[in-house]
């Protein structure tokens, strides 16, 4: 995985509440067996016309020329709500998304950006609201330091809560396989006191 | 100090609690499919790692399969392509599949718990966001991303923060005509979808305690609809008799030795949660869900809102965007939507219970001339016991189709797929824009409810003469 410290880029208003795994990557493209080649159909029945991946939808916000290029997603409560699929977060990374800005994440979906690498943040539902206003109005640039646990906009700044071991995880790229893997004789250990039905 | 249930079962699978590291906990029980395994096998293979207890893990295929054919390609190539992987992954890592057509396959949250590899007590995962039915049997049961399958298979562990806990108090008669299903829609319209994020939630009280194991895995199931990390049930008499001789649950001292140890994991009477809801079941409608949300859902004999409604203008322009693409206007009456499908299915409602159920208002009546209506049993063993008991023939004698077990049209991965403006009255449990086909409008209901929606062409009060 790679570490993540700092990062600077331009922000997708995506002003809609409670978007599901099954609108950010529909089901018809889970049945790849690869980890790859899933940013192409991100969003894809909002993408789409007729979800035909050659009729842009051009009223869709993500397909608007000012938005092109954008790397941190603003959204509202609820993001990622909905399936476990990994692929959603697969679907967001590939297309360009290192970072996730929403007032709330479903859990599953969030655990599942930390292990491969995209930074959800949490901010209250005034600073959304002013971050909306902002990035609706003009293209608005976010310079993220994980470090300091700060978003820098132009003329204010955003603390944002993340746990220890994430942040840690995401800094240095750490694969929480291999660290737990450091951990087998605690594992072994406790196997041993199990029930035998259990 | 008193203990809730989610406690107890948090404690016994604790491994480390380490300050600056997210606690690591013990899984007893994983459970695969087709989907959401691939890549974490082949990350395995790329790294040379290999499965730690590949004995607790089971595979079956449920997503991708045909309800029309036993044949491995009747899906299509990608989803033949998809199942064959899964079934040359667990050759090659040695773990135990119910392949297409085998006596065990079924939808994996229903062959769990008919199966006994579902128990009370243990920590149950799988790459599924309704992997909270398992909670029915008190136990910590929740979904996972790939890359947590992964470090499953490797460390049989995962990582996890400790979640808040939530006590939804059911009590009271429910009205005739009432199920699991309404129960878990009203406490999801109560709390919203996102109301239990961050909290593991324990249903309890004298309705929920006079509830089948079906029905409790009804409700559980649905936990993840309101955000809930998982839901539980404590065991109970209930419980153990379901479980007693089951394919793979505990035999002779065994057993006994199990009972004794489930009987503990209950709350104490003076547990403290972090939040509490009660619900009076005796107040309890029928449910319909009018919009793209779980959440958004009233009772049958209400209306459909209109943006004003509601107070937040977040949930007004959600309201006012679920009315455009579910083609509904504010104000009118849920008896008035007509449907021209109908799914009687998924890891919800497709258990034998659920299926009585809803035969038992389909029998003698005809599946109306404007509907299509499908009965996808959740597993081979379920199929054949509806056989037995007659039920299938029902079905088929009011004019549905009897189909094959798999998750079918619930996420439509297969070919049973709503086309663009079709509208569904459905058993399953999630609502979103497109789930059961682009441009397609479901509303989830009760076995109940779908059956009678089935015959009448509209959503009806099955409480009223007309239908019961």
């Amino acid at each position: 995985m790679d570490n993540f410290t700092q990062h600077q880029g331009l922000v997708l208003p995506l002003d809609i509440a409670n978007v599901d795994t099954d609108q950010i990557i529909p089901k018809q493209f889970l049945q790849k067996t690869e980890r790859v080649g899933f940013g192409q159909y991100l969003f894809n029945d909002w993408r789409y016309l007729n979800g035909d991946i050659t009729q842009v939808n051009s009223q869709f916000i993500l397909n608007q020329p000012i938005y092109q290029g954008a790397s941190i997603l603003l959204t509202r409560e609820n993001f990622g709500c909905g399936s476990s699929r990994e692929h959603a977060p697969w679907a967001l990374q590939e297309y360009g998304f290192k970072v996730i800005i929403g007032t709330s994440f479903a859990d599953i979906f969030y655990q599942n950006c930390i292990n491969i690498g995209v930074l959800p943040i949490t901010l209250t539902e005034a600073e959304i609201n002013q971050l909306f206003t902002q990035a609706l109005h003009q293209p608005l640039t976010l310079a993220v330091d994980l470090p300091k646990q700060l978003i820098n906009c132009s003329d204010t700044s955003y603390t944002f809560e993340l746990a220890e071991f994430h942040k840690y995880c995401l800094e240095h790229g750490i694969d929480s396989i291999d660290w737990t893997l450091t951990k087998l004789d605690k594992i072994i250990a406790f196997e041993q006191q199990l029930p035998a039905w259990q | 100090m008193a203990s809730t249930l989610y406690e107890k079962l948090w404690q016994r699978h604790l491994i480390e609690d380490k300050a600056g590291e997210t606690p690591l906990i013990y899984v007893d029980r994983h459970l695969i499919h087709e989907v959401t395994s691939p890549q974490a096998f082949a990350n395995l293979r790329f790294l040379n790692r290999t499965i730690r207890h590949p004995e607790r893990t089971i595979a079956t295929m449920d997503h991708n399969t045909s309800t029309r054919s036993l044949a491995i390609d009747a899906a299509g190539p990608e989803a033949a392509n998809q199942l064959r992987t899964l079934a040359k992954n667990c050759q090659d890592f040695d773990i135990e599949i119910f392949p297409i057509g085998h006596q065990n396959q079924g939808i994996v949250h229903v062959i769990g718990p008919e199966l006994g590899l579902t128990l009370p007590g243990t920590v149950i995962v799988c790459g599924d966001s309704h992997t909270a039915t398992h909670g029915a049997f008190g136990a910590l049961a929740f979904g996972i991303g790939t890359s947590e399958v992964e470090h499953v298979f490797a460390t049989q562990t995962l990582r996890q923060t400790k979640a808040k806990t939530m006590k939804i108090e059911v009590t009271g008669q429910l009205p005739n005509g009432i199920s699991a299903k309404d129960i878990i829609l009203s406490i999801i319209g109560v709390t919203g979808s996102a109301g239990a994020t961050g909290y593991v939630v324990e249903y309890c009280g004298d309705t929920i305690r006079s509830l089948s194991m079906e029905q409790r895995m009804t409700i559980c199931n649905m936990s993840i609809e309101f955000g809930a990390k998982a839901g539980l049930i404590a065991p109970d008499e209930t419980t153990f008799n379901y479980l007693a001789n089951r394919a793979y649950s505990p035999k002779g001292q065994l057993w006994q030795q199990a009972v004794n140890d489930w009987r503990t994991f209950s709350s104490d009477a003076d547990a403290q949660f972090d939040k509490v809801i009660q619900l009076d079941a005796t107040k309890i409608k029928a449910q319909v869900t009018w919009g793209t949300t779980p959440g958004q859902v009233t009772a049958i004999n209400n209306n459909v809102p209109a943006p004003t409604d509601f107070e937040h203008p977040v949930d007004q322009h959600s309201c006012a965007k679920a009315l455009a693409y579910m083609g509904l206007t504010a104000g009118m009456k849920i008896t008035d939507i007509h449907v021209n499908k109908v799914f009687i299915g998924s890891c919800t409602n497709s258990r034998i219970e659920d299926l009585r159920a809803a035969a038992a208002i389909a029998k003698g009546k005809k599946v109306a001339d404007t509907v299509s209506a499908i009965v996808v049993p959740g597993s081979h063993r379920v199929k054949q016991q509806a056989e037995q008991e007659g039920l299938a023939q029902i079905f088929i004698d009011a004019g549905f189709e009897w189909r094959l077990p798999g998750c079918s049209m619930c996420l439509g991965m297969n070919d049973d797929k709503l086309a663009a403006g079709d509208r569904c009255a459905s058993t399953s449990n999630r609502n979103f824009e497109g789930r059961q086909g682009r441009g397609s409008r479901t509303h989830l209901v009760s076995p109940e409810m779908a059956a009678a929606a089935a015959i009448a062409g509209h959503f009806v009060d099955i409480s009223a003469a007309e239908i019961a």
